[in-house]
């Protein structure tokens, strides 16, 4: 069943076209890695998906709803849940903050006035999140900003995680992180796919996306290029598709011991 | 939660719990109650009920604009026509109330209503435009204290009807009801910045406006909710201060974003956003009150009042992001 389908997405930054029309499609409990090189459009690509670009032609269904004309609030209540590269956390928040940022839980206080955030509902909620996710946090009413990187990491999951997401996008969650830790995001990528969960990988490491996913799709000046199935697929291929073409041998065996 | 570093010791935990639990500074508390203990010592006069409702009355115009200081600094903007806002909002009651001879109730709407028109131009240009906030609100600043000249004509306007004057001069159960108006706004914006949604997304947007984008907030209207709702309070404080001289003065406010901003900052706002709380804010113009008082018992001149403000507002700055460079960790 198809979740997510793209079609002849384009998008331009004044004169500066960046995507020529993409399609792409993601079924529900699928996961798929999004590869190429720097500047071929991955990260743009996916900002037109959870509305933070709005793609200039092209269509966008989700869940069989056209999501086009949706701002990022609506997608994401559509369960389209994206971690990105920078984490995109207010690092002067607490941790429940973070997690629950703009759809915090309200309750009336005193019977009488609404529109009060439960904080408690939320401390609690981002308690079980982190432990559900086996991560510890020195406390969670700190600012994230005195976290270290996996500790920031495991708040930008938790948040994408806590709403039941139908879809959640990662943008290079493995780039910054030590090797148990990048060993540990595996694993959740394949637990969300065990629990139904699509997920898209976008990762400079191949080795980690040969090793997860079910498909490649390989970016390439602004087009999906090729879309592989990852057990009929090696690491010359991939990176043959990325460079396009031309002897890669080098550059593969490069990647391989990486 | 077990902790990987030492515990903290006892004056590290209860600070935190102050800002965690009651979003103030300790700091900020400590100085206000060494400033006053200072006054009392020095000025036999300070310490009485009737000084006290004094500083309160003196404070409650800079506590109005401070708090709307507070919004639009914990949202990572910066807003300096406030005092200008002020004057123009007070002109235009006492012309509502006086040259048109409007019912009283027109008189506070104006005032109220121009402050926001004010505050939503600024809040417009700041999210359409793109004109970086400091030229806006510097713009304003200008824009708002020459239209309050024109509208009087650059004469105080004087005769308002007695329900304004009561605005600013009556006194029930001898409380002062601009003090009364200003706990009760005070009351009212920490609730609102502190424990709904629409100011914690005030504050997520102070603290990195591409998370709260990602978040699904719709960062300009944000912005421009707040702009607005910064201007009406100016018009509020302008309210108070028209009210209280009895006159609508052209030249009212001139200064007092200095002082309003001041207070937020000392209180704890961070410069640049994401963190701010009404309370601080309180014990930063109840700081900058004491202040202004005591040098008034002292007998000191108000233009060296003035330039203390402006070193108490450098140093705070300097403080606190003394602080934010000790303690961040990248």
């Amino acid at each position: 069943m198809t979740l997510l389908s793209l079609h002849n997405i384009r998008k331009s930054f004044g004169a500066v076209d960046v995507l020529h029309g993409v399609d792409l499609s993601v079924a529900a409990g699928e996961v798929v890695g999004l590869v190429g090189d720097n500047g071929a459009g991955k990260s743009t690509l996916m900002k037109t998906i959870t509305g933070i670009y709005r793609a200039d032609t092209g269509s966008i269904e989700f869940d069989g709803k056209d999501i086009l004309a949706l701002d990022p609030g609506q997608r994401r209540r559509l369960g389209i849940e994206m971690i990105y590269q920078d984490l995109s956390l207010a690092k002067q928040q607490d941790v429940a903050s973070n997690i629950f940022l703009g759809r915090e839980p309200t309750k009336k206080v005193f019977g009488l006035f609404p529109g009060f955030v439960d904080k408690a509902a939320m401390d609690r909620e981002a308690t079980r999140m982190i432990e559900r996710l086996g991560a510890r946090l020195p406390s969670i009413n700190r600012s994230v900003g005195s976290f270290s990187g996996g500790q920031q990491q495991t708040v930008a999951i938790a948040r994408a995680l806590t709403f039941n997401p139908k879809l959640v996008i990662m943008d290079e969650p493995t780039a910054a992180l030590a090797v148990r830790e990048v060993q540990s995001v595996l694993d959740l990528i394949r637990r969300l796919r065990s629990e139904g969960i699509a997920v898209i990988l976008i990762s400079h490491r191949l080795n980690d996306v040969l090793s997860v996913t079910d498909r490649i799709v390989v970016l390439r000046h602004g087009r999906a290029d090729a879309d592989l199935v990852t057990s009929k697929t090696n690491m010359n291929e991939v990176v043959s598709r990325i460079v396009g073409g031309g002897d890669i041998s080098a550059a593969a065996a490069h990647e391989q011991r990486g | 939660m077990a902790s990987e570093t030492a515990q903290p010791g006892f004056w590290a935990r209860v600070q935190r719990a102050s800002v965690e639990r009651l979003h103030i500074r300790l700091e900020s508390l400590v100085v206000l109650l060494a400033l006053s203990a200072a006054m009392a010592l020095l000025s036999p006069f300070f310490l009485s009920l009737s000084n006290f409702l004094n500083i309160l009355l003196a404070t409650s115009t800079i506590g109005v604009l401070a708090i709307a200081a507070t919004f639009v600094i914990g949202s990572g903007g910066l807003d300096l026509s406030l005092g200008s806002v002020m004057g123009l909002a007070g002109v235009a009651g006492a012309f509502v109330a006086v040259n048109l001879g409007w019912p009283s109730v027109f008189a506070v709407v104006a005032c109220i209503l121009a402050g926001a028109i004010a505050g939503n131009i600024n809040g417009q240009l700041v999210t359409r435009a793109f004109v970086p906030a400091f030229i806006v609100t510097l713009g304003m600043l200008g824009l708002a204290r020459g239209l309050a000249l024109v509208i009087s004509q650059g004469r105080a306007i004087y005769g308002l009807p007695s329900e304004i004057v009561y605005i600013g001069q009556g006194r029930p159960l001898g409380i002062p009801m601009p003090v009364i108006i200003f706990v009760l706004t005070a009351i009212v914006a920490h609730c609102v910045l502190a424990y709904t949604r629409f100011g914690r997304h005030t504050l997520a947007l102070g603290d990195s406006e591409s998370a709260a984008r990602a978040a699904g907030i719709r960062v300009e209207h944000h912005r421009r909710i707040i702009y607005t709702l910064s201007g009406a309070l100016a018009g509020l404080a302008g309210l108070l201060f028209t009210a209280r001289v009895n006159a609508g003065d052209p030249t009212a406010g001139i200064n007092y974003e200095l002082t309003a901003i001041t207070a937020a900052i000392i209180g704890g706002t961070n410069l640049f956003g994401g963190r701010a709380s009404i309370l601080g804010t309180m014990i930063g113009a109840l700081i900058m009150g004491v202040l202004q008082n005591g040098l008034t018992l002292l007998a000191v001149q108000s233009y060296y009042q003035q330039m203390a403000i402006g070193a108490v507002l450098i140093l705070a700055v300097f403080i606190d992001q003394y602080q934010v460079r000790k303690e961040s960790r990248v």
